[in-house]
């Protein structure tokens, strides 16, 4: 590929004070494409993903925006042109739905943040007239997780980071939100990072699939060619207790 | 108490006056006015400010003194019921006090802290001289009576197990149970001196104010008190004045004791209460005790009374006294009729203390609100270090409030200032620790996301960790208000005013009453506060 990635990481390495996080890891990830990063908890996959916002910052390595290093951005400008969805949701308890999608557009102070937010609510499926003035506390579960994509989306971002953000939800609404997620994928041509420990939710959503473990990237590939071959044994007992059977998808 | 420590307050007392006069500047508007009628009658420089300590006799004389000084034509502030010999010392050295009963045993052991040797005349001398050259303080000739401790047992204990001397006491005393003012306690001539002296050590030794010690060892609460020789309620009862055999008690004769700055600031002071020298015997001050404290008669009207017989004020003060006790006639009757209608009484003093009260709390909680809502904001960012300084802030919190108000003696004198100081100290821990985790723990994840889309530091605090605080830092405010309330009623002890001055002095005259003057509309203004608070609280609740 001659094009420029959107995203990329070239061996960054972290260290916290109770271990290390990763030990030199490289992806880069093209426009519109959708990369899940899975592993067990600990394995790097949420501190990988918050270095391209720069909620953490590596301790060597580089990481890149449209080819450009993170660091010679502004943190905070960089953070408000890239979506952000967390597994609890994040909403403000105290504002209402509007103002919750509001956020980022009113951060950016564009004049119509009220038009980007409701646009925002409506693609997620959630109309203002209904749910505008309410509190998140007054929403269900799916149509918070909901809230906190339209919230993420609303200042039309082209990059999007999720961690784990159906990990809260029940089957049905997990679905429900998925499908949410893969409209929106297409509708707006998102690039887009998403954190997961459930292999069989990467193998369904992203166009690539990269398995960490203990702070180094396992296998990286698409789902049918990880599912064809595994790569490790550690990918394969991954599969089996994912319920998927190695091969299946080939 | 060593002249060493004292050397060390001398050295304050400018910024001690200083602040004093900031803190007479936001007293009461009746001290302006006061001050003002005084400008326009005479050239006195300032109010004469006459204290006590807290019990019965002090109030009586320091009573005295005030009448006797404004039937001269002075205005006279009255700090009646300081907390201890060190409270009211440490205030007349800032000048904060101008005037106050003493004793020269007193003077002799727990000021200078030397021995008790010597006749009456010799004890004089050495106060005066030695008060006079350390710190221009001066002792006016004796007011003609001596008040010596009267180590107290019931009949029956002396008969039974033969206790007429403190030796007797000495040796049976390991199984009694005493009764002593505070005071005396902590005092050289007190029962560290006691102690030495004798080798007495006693089973228990229980704090009983001076009120209540009779009624303590008439119920057998207690076997032993450090009665006063001119107790009214030393004769009434059936007790022994154990015999001092070994002469450890030096003499206490009464005077007044004058501060430096006022003798050359109202020099007619002097002359004034020198009137009353050599005017007072026992049986005389024994007879005002009994009716203050056994008979609960209004102190002023029994003070004018004993000035009256003295001859020391004008017949024409008649009428005003008439008026005086009519008033004291009222209160009597008022008895008969119950509480409410002693309260109704006295609504107006009680007004003006529960204002005073509130005027404590407000301030120096708005100064902690001030202070430590900031400091808290500011750790929660800094993060290192804040463990420390909560802690600290918590170790004031520790301090008996006592000990706390007494500390702020020394650099701000007595009054009003003083106890803001301390309540102030005592209001930042519950606000401060609040405002910190408050902050801190708000909705993690709400905080990370808002930061995580672009929000910054400031906007984070804001927008998302202020608001989910404010109930918490709303409660810490609140803690600290209904604990001030309380704690405030003991800034009495400095000389603040509020709703402790009828405690503190209903206390030291046993006057139930009074006591409880102070301490329902303590109480009923602890539960507004924490009720006013709470929905103060709810109000600045988010809607979540």
């Amino acid at each position: 590929m001659i094009l420029e990635p959107v995203l990329e990481a070239r061996s960054v390495a972290k260290r916290y004070p109770d271990g290390l996080a990763l030990a030199g890891v490289s992806i880069s990830i093209q426009a519109g494409e959708c990369v899940a990063l899975v592993g067990e908890s600990g394995s790097g996959k949420t501190t990988l993903l918050r270095m391209f916002n720069r909620m953490v910052e590596p301790d060597s390595g580089v990481v890149l925006r449209d080819g450009r290093d993170l660091r010679e951005l502004d943190p905070v400008e960089l953070r408000r042109s890239t979506g952000y969805v967390q597994q609890e949701g994040g909403l403000l308890p105290h504002w209402s739905v509007s103002r919750n999608a509001a956020m980022v557009p009113e951060l950016q102070k564009v004049a119509d943040a009220e038009v980007l937010a409701n646009r925002a609510l409506e693609l997620v499926g959630l109309s203002e007239s209904t749910f505008g003035h309410r509190r998140p506390s007054e929403l269900s579960g799916g149509q918070r997780q909901r809230l906190a994509i339209a919230r993420a989306i609303a200042a039309r971002p082209r990059v999007l980071l999720l961690d784990e953000p159906f990990g809260a939800l029940d089957a049905i609404t997990r679905a429900e939100v998925r499908h949410v997620f893969r409209g929106l994928r297409k509708e707006l041509g998102l690039t887009s990072l998403i954190v997961t420990h459930d292999l069989s939710e990467a193998l369904e959503l992203a166009d690539r699939v990269a398995v960490l473990r203990a702070g180094s990237i396992e296998r990286i590939g698409e789902p049918d060619a990880v599912l064809s071959d595994p790569g490790s044994a550690y990918v394969s007992e991954l599969l089996d207790r994912a319920g998927i059977r190695a091969g299946a998808g080939a | 108490m060593s002249s060493r420590g004292f050397g060390l307050v001398r050295r304050r007392v400018p910024l001690a006056r200083w602040l004093l006069i900031g803190s007479t500047l936001c007293g009461s508007a009746a001290e302006a006015c006061a001050q003002s009628r005084d400008a326009a009658t005479e050239a006195q420089s300032r109010p004469v400010v006459v204290a006590s300590k807290a019990f019965g006799e002090s109030y009586l004389l320091g009573e005295m003194f005030a009448q006797l000084l404004e039937d001269r034509g002075l205005t006279v502030r009255r700090s009646p019921g300081l907390g201890s010999t060190e409270v009211i010392f440490q205030a007349l050295l800032a000048d904060a006090v101008d005037v106050y009963p003493e004793y020269t045993g007193t003077g002799l052991l727990a000021v200078l802290g030397e021995p008790p040797l010597g006749t009456p005349r010799e004890v004089y001398r050495r106060v005066y001289s030695q008060f006079l050259d350390r710190w221009g303080i001066r002792w006016l000739p004796p007011l003609g009576f001596e008040n010596t401790y009267a180590m107290s047992v019931p009949r029956q204990l002396s008969e039974e197990r033969g206790i007429r001397t403190i030796s007797d006491l000495a040796r049976e005393g390991a199984d009694l149970v005493a009764g002593f003012s505070p005071d005396f306690l902590g005092r050289e001539d007190g029962l560290p001196g006691l102690r030495q002296a004798y080798g007495l050590e006693l089973s228990q030794v229980r704090s009983l104010l001076q009120a209540i010690k009779y009624t303590a060892l008439i119920d057998g609460s207690v076997d032993v008190i450090d009665g006063y020789s001119t107790d009214g309620r030393l004769a009434e009862a059936d007790f022994v004045v154990l015999d001092d055999d070994l002469g450890f008690f030096p003499p206490y004769e009464a005077a007044a004791v004058l501060g430096a700055a006022v003798q050359f600031e109202v020099p007619s002071v002097v002359p004034i209460l020198t009137e009353l020298s050599g005017l007072l015997d026992v049986e005389m001050v024994r007879g005002l005790n009994r009716r203050v404290e056994a008979e609960g008669a209004p102190l002023e009207a029994v003070a004018r009374d004993a000035l009256i017989a003295l001859d020391l004020i004008a017949s024409e003060q008649t009428a005003e006294s008439e008026n005086q006790s009519d008033a004291g006639a009222t209160s009597t009757e008022s008895d008969r009729n119950g509480l409410l209608a002693f309260l109704w009484a006295r609504r107006d003093v009680i007004a003006a203390q529960t204002s005073r009260h509130l005027f404590l709390v407000a301030s120096s909680l708005v100064a902690a609100i001030l202070l430590a809502v900031p400091t808290g904001l500011l750790l929660e960012r800094a993060r290192r270090g804040a463990e420390g300084v909560i802690r600290a802030a918590g170790l004031i919190q520790t301090l008996p409030s006592i000990a706390l108000l007494a500390f702020t003696i020394p650099l701000l004198g007595v009054g009003v200032l003083p106890a803001v100081v301390a309540l102030f100290l005592y209001s930042l821990f519950p606000i401060l620790r609040n405002t910190f985790t408050g902050v801190r723990d708000a909705d993690p994840s709400a905080t990370d996301s808002a930061s995580a889309l672009g929000m910054t530091e400031l906007q984070v605090l804001r927008h998302v960790r202020l608001p989910l605080a404010a109930p918490v830092i709303m409660a810490g405010i609140r803690t600290a208000a209904v604990i001030n309330v309380g704690t405030a009623t003991l800034a009495a002890f400095i000389g603040a005013g509020g709703l402790g001055d009828p405690i503190v002095s209903g206390l030291a005259l046993a006057d139930t009453r009074l006591i409880l003057s102070g301490a329902i509309p303590a109480a009923v203004l602890a539960v507004a506060v924490d009720l006013g608070l709470g929905w103060a609280e709810r109000g600045c609740s988010p809607r979540i």
